[in-house]
């Protein structure tokens, strides 16, 4: 019998874990897919928001502030990349101003600071790259960007080393009500449990219908994404927002945390809550957005393109707080944007709201700080010569690209929760990432990977399922 | 009215890349003309390839306690092409043992062509872990 | 603490480009050299071209590419010049007329070597998918060519059971014939261009000996399968070369190749703050294949995409003779450097600019065309004199040309401002 059991291992499920985690509770994760931040988390813009958008007094301005304000002390204590470079949402006529001004309002109505809107002369002052078509903008310092992936990672790591377990490929098919709590079928057996969390993402409506009469509906919304190259990263400092429409923020134009160029994403509802597949019309509508915002979009430059799936509610708000008809479950759901700004307020928000429920003391022995895997890549040339005098394999490149050495791979492999998968690989030391998109070293990836997990090459897979890479031997088929 | 075993075939000429479409008559399957050359290299390959056309097949053979799994091998000479499948299938129960020499013969007379199969890389053993 | 190394001459590159300029400089006379490679082995992607076909220039034999990397290797060995494997030049730069190539491997770390002279050889990489904007899923089973190839070569593993190969490249047609010869059905070659970026000779062995379709003006407009790939929709595209719709047709497959193009890897020459050619991708070279940074040269792929690795063997020489002329002071200093333009359907020429007073006798401008032509001419003008004129049956931008110039005929010229190389179509 576990205490609280948590379902979804993407940035919500695992910010919550992380603050459970602070709490004498026996508590787990359970995920369908092979690793972390498999679903929503790892497809989106890796944008730490300022907290402009949402209406005043609803749960998302609330906890996108919040969000905003931990992020900087958060990447300190857990080790993950973030960069306040602020934000400017562009308007492009004269008549958008008043828009800017709303926005600028109720932004400080939900307590931001330092907005400002610039002028024309101010804007290119601000960040030269801007289009020349962009007549004024809302310029907020406190907006930043976030490595998605590193932060539910690091979440991830610091709530299994304070106890918290995780199961993966470990899929909830059924949820049932029992005396002492609930009883989760999965599709490596079931669980019981005293408290769930659901943090599904496109899942959670399904999740939640199931033990409540009070139905909510949470619409897969697709997002697609170009990633441009390095080399042109800095062709903007800022993120660049586009004055919202009733589908979103728009397409943005940002440097990533890692110093490529990210432009996305579009807005389009969709049935299949797996239909991660980016189109031709995505595409096209990305660069002609983006070229909005800048001038020259180095559309030659896109590196990879891809779509993720935001978990839409109909109202419009997050859904968190315990289920009416259901004591005992609580939902996280409904967390698209500002959802990554707001894991940290959310992780805390919804732990909080289990104590009430589920008293519990605090440990004395948590540990609240977790350390990333070190990078070659940034790292100075003194801390390289001490890390290859460590350990030799740090001195070993297997991804040319993003500098990515075996030590970092075999790090990410061995520590808790290591990768078991290329995508894992990838996601925690970006071997794979740079503009050759692991032609060159997926062969020593896999063979890394093989060799610490004790397994065959052709046993190794991308990502979940039946995602294998080999199908077999030369002259199997003949 | 078409005579009984008289032809019309056309190959695409590789010698070089002119690629000229070149027409062979044939006649119980002797050569009776070469049109749509623009050299002799063209009508040498034209009736090459089409009464006696051969390949070097490249392929490759297992090795047990190399450096990698596999060397690269080839046919000595050429073979008769409808053959090449063949001579790849023949390699696939052969297991060599490392060390293996550019050079050393792999298998010979590979089916029945007359032609052996060669190493064309070296494969040291692995080393020790 | 170590001090720094000091070399006349690095060689970033142990692949056939590095070797070949490597072993012409220690005949040149060059005795302290030093050639880094990054993988296990000398030789470069040759070891995994297990085909034949190499060396007919060189050698008047066909070879395999290993075998082909072999000869070079024993040359090499046999000059005994030293080399380092599984080191990563991580960085490069310039202080003054100092190089500073930075390091980086397991046994000794990382460690700057300060040299006189430099070769770039560190060759190209492929287009991966993103780069060519395929929409659809991304699943497992979607491999550039090469990648491909090194599993099937190399590793002796298959990386699919049907496929579908995008891209009418060279390494796509080779890739053909050795997956059908390995077991595996190769479907379709879809290319999009309305002509075969390959070897006639290839597309006759390669998929023809087999009965594999080739697609032209065709290309992959859908990726299917969430985990492994399970078809790809290919489409005839337009002389614009977007889609028609309407033309779409469903394959079913495991398997995605993708052979697009190659791309010179030169992350190191922009370190060095070298310009590039927008159009190779490559440094611009004078005649003597110098960047535009003093002593360093640059030859093969990483200059521009070869189709023969002959003429890299070739080209390499000369850089390697160069880079010792240029340490024994044999190379006068840069003079008046005349620009060499393409155009009329020359896309770019290497070198790029030509110093009369230093070059040779002769002078290899190699080159490439823009589109496929017939019955054309290759025209050399100065001025607005002919120098040169070139029946050509056959032009196409899958085959690099070559022309030579003559020393004779450019010197003395006074009122020499630029060269010009174009194509010109029968009137």
């Amino acid at each position: 019998m576990y205490d609280v059991i948590v379902i979804g291992a993407g940035v919500t499920g695992c910010a919550i874990a992380r603050e459970l985690a602070r709490f004498r509770w026996k508590t787990a994760v359970l995920e369908r897919a092979s690793d972390v931040c498999e679903g929503t988390s790892k497809a989106n813009s890796g944008i730490a928001h300022a907290g402009y958008d949402a209406k005043p007094g609803t749960l998302k301005a609330k906890l996108n502030l919040e969000g905003s304000r931990m992020m900087e002390a958060l990447s300190k204590e857990l080790d993950f990349p973030y960069r306040r470079n602020g934000s400017l949402v562009l308007c492009f006529e004269e008549t958008g101003k008043t828009e800017l001004e709303r926005l600028r309002a109720q932004g400080l109505a939900n307590g931001v600071e330092g907005l400002e809107i610039l002028d024309r002369k101010q804007l290119r002052e601000k960040e030269p790259g801007v289009s020349d078509q962009a007549v004024a903008a809302l310029y907020a310092p406190t907006g930043g960007i976030v490595c998605p992936f590193d932060l539910t990672l690091a979440f991830a790591e610091n709530a299994a080393a304070n106890g918290v377990e995780f199961h993966f490929t470990t899929q909830v098919t059924h949820m049932e009500k029992i005396p002492q709590g609930y009883r989760l079928d999965t599709s490596r057996g079931s669980y019981e449990t005293r408290a769930v969390v659901n943090a599904a993402g496109v899942y959670a409506g399904e999740l939640h219908n199931q033990i409540s009469g009070k139905k909510i509906r949470i619409i897969p919304r697709k997002g697609e994404y170009c990633l441009m190259d390095k080399s042109v990263g800095n062709l903007v400092s800022h993120t660049l927002f586009q004055l919202p429409t009733a589908y979103g923020k728009g397409v943005l134009v940002t440097p990533t945390v890692h110093g490529n160029l990210l432009a996305g994403p579009t807005a389009v509802d969709v049935e299949d809550p797996e239909s991660v597949n980016t189109t031709r019309e995505g595409m096209d509508e990305v660069f002609k957005r983006a070229a909005m915002s800048v001038n020259g979009l180095p559309v030659k430059q896109v590196i990879t393109s891809f779509a993720g799936l935001r978990a839409h509610e109909e109202g419009n708000d997050f859904i968190i707080g315990m289920v009416q008809d259901a004591p005992g479950f609580f939902d996280a759901a409904g967390m698209e944007s500002p959802g990554l700004t707001c894991a940290p307020a959310v992780g805390k928000y919804v732990a909080a709201m289990v104590r009430t429920y589920l008293p519990a003391q605090e440990k004395s022995d948590f540990i609240p700080s977790r350390k990333g895997i070190p990078h070659i890549a940034s790292a100075s040339d003194a801390e390289r010569k001490r890390l290859i005098g460590e350990n030799p394999l740090y001195g070993n490149v297997v991804c040319r690209c993003e500098l990515v050495t075996e030590g970092e791979i075999v790090d990410a492999i061995r520590r808790p929760l290591g990768a078991t998968t290329l995508d894992g690989v990838k996601r925690r030391t970006r071997a794979g990432m740079g503009r050759c998109q692991a032609g060159f070293c997926l062969p020593k990836t896999l063979e890394i990977l093989a060799r610490e997990l004790g397994q065959d090459i052709g046993q190794i897979r991308k990502n979940n399922g039946d995602s294998y890479f080999l199908t077999g031997f030369d002259k199997d088929g003949l | 009215m078409k005579e009984i075993g008289r032809e019309e075939k056309s190959v695409i000429c590789i010698r070089c890349p002119l690629g000229c479409h070149i027409s062979v008559e044939l006649a119980d399957g002797k050569i009776q003309s070469i049109t749509g050359n623009t050299c002799p290299r063209g009508a040498e390959y034209a009736a090459r390839e089409l009464t006696d056309p051969r390949r070097t097949v490249t392929s490759l053979v297992r090795v047990r306690g190399g450096e990698y799994p596999v060397v690269s091998v080839k046919t000595a000479g050429d073979i008769p092409r409808d053959k090449m499948r063949d001579c790849a299938a023949a390699l696939k129960e052969i297991v060599l043992t490392a060390p293996v020499r550019m050079g050393d013969v792999v298998l010979e007379n590979v089916c029945g062509t007359g032609v052996n199969m060669v190493a064309t890389a070296d494969m040291a053993k692995a080393p020790e872990t | 603490m170590r001090g720094t190394m000091k070399k006349d001459l690095v060689i970033i590159g142990g692949g056939p480009a590095g070797l070949a300029a490597a072993a012409a400089a220690r005949e040149t006379g060059v005795e302290d050299l030093l050639i880094l490679e990054r993988d296990q082995h000398l030789g470069g992607i040759l070891n995994q071209c297990i085909h034949n076909g190499f060396g007919l220039h060189t050698f008047q034999e066909e070879l395999t590419g290993p075998e082909y990397a072999g000869r070079y290797v024993e040359k090499v060995r046999s000059l005994e010049i030293p080399y380092k494997l599984n080191s990563m030049v991580v960085d490069l730069r310039a202080e003054g007329s100092r190089k500073i190539v930075t390091v980086m491997n397991r046994e000794e770390g990382m460690y700057e070597i300060e040299a006189r002279a430099v070769i770039l050889a560190m060759g190209c990489r492929e287009r991966p998918r993103g780069a060519l904007n395929i929409p659809g899923y991304r699943p497992a089973g979607i491999y550039s060519a090469g990648t491909a190839q090194r599993y099937v070569n190399r590793e002796g593993r298959m990386p699919g059971r049907e496929a579908v190969i995008l891209g009418s490249g060279d390494i796509g047609l080779i890739m053909a014939r050795r997956l059908t010869l390995e077991g595996a059905k190769v479907k379709l070659v879809a290319e999009i261009q309305p002509y075969s970026g390959g070897l006639q000779r290839n597309i006759v062995q390669c998929l023809d000996d087999f009965g594999i379709p080739l697609k032209l003006s065709h290309t992959v407009v859908d990726i299917r399968g969430k985990e492994r790939v399970e078809g790809v929709t290919v489409a005839r595209v337009d002389e614009n070369l977007k889609p028609i719709p309407g033309t779409e047709e469903e394959i079913s497959c495991d398997t995605l190749l993708l052979s697009c193009g190659l791309i010179p890897e030169n992350e190191l020459t922009n370190g060095l703050g070298t310009s590039l050619n927008p159009v190779t991708g490559g440094p611009f070279v004078n005649e003597s294949l110098e960047t535009d940074k003093e002593g360093v040269f640059a030859c093969g792929n990483v200059l521009h995409v070869h189709d023969l690795v002959d003429y890299v063997s070739e080209e390499a020489a000369q850089a390697g003779r160069n880079a010792a002329a240029f340490l024994q002071g044999n190379l006068s200093g840069r003079g008046r450097e005349i620009p060499l333009v393409g155009t009329d359907g020359v896309r770019y020429t290497v070198p790029s600019s030509i110093d009369v007073s230093r070059m040779n006798e002769t002078q290899i401008v190699r080159f490439r065309v823009g589109n496929a032509y017939r019955n054309a001419y290759l025209e050399v003008r100065c001025g607005g004199e002919l120098l040169l004129s070139l029946k050509k049956p056959v032009l196409a931008p899958g085959q690099m040309e070559q022309v030579l110039l003559k020393k004779a005929d450019l010197a003395g010229r006074k009122d020499l401002k630029e060269i010009t190389f174009r194509v010109r179509t029968q009137v």
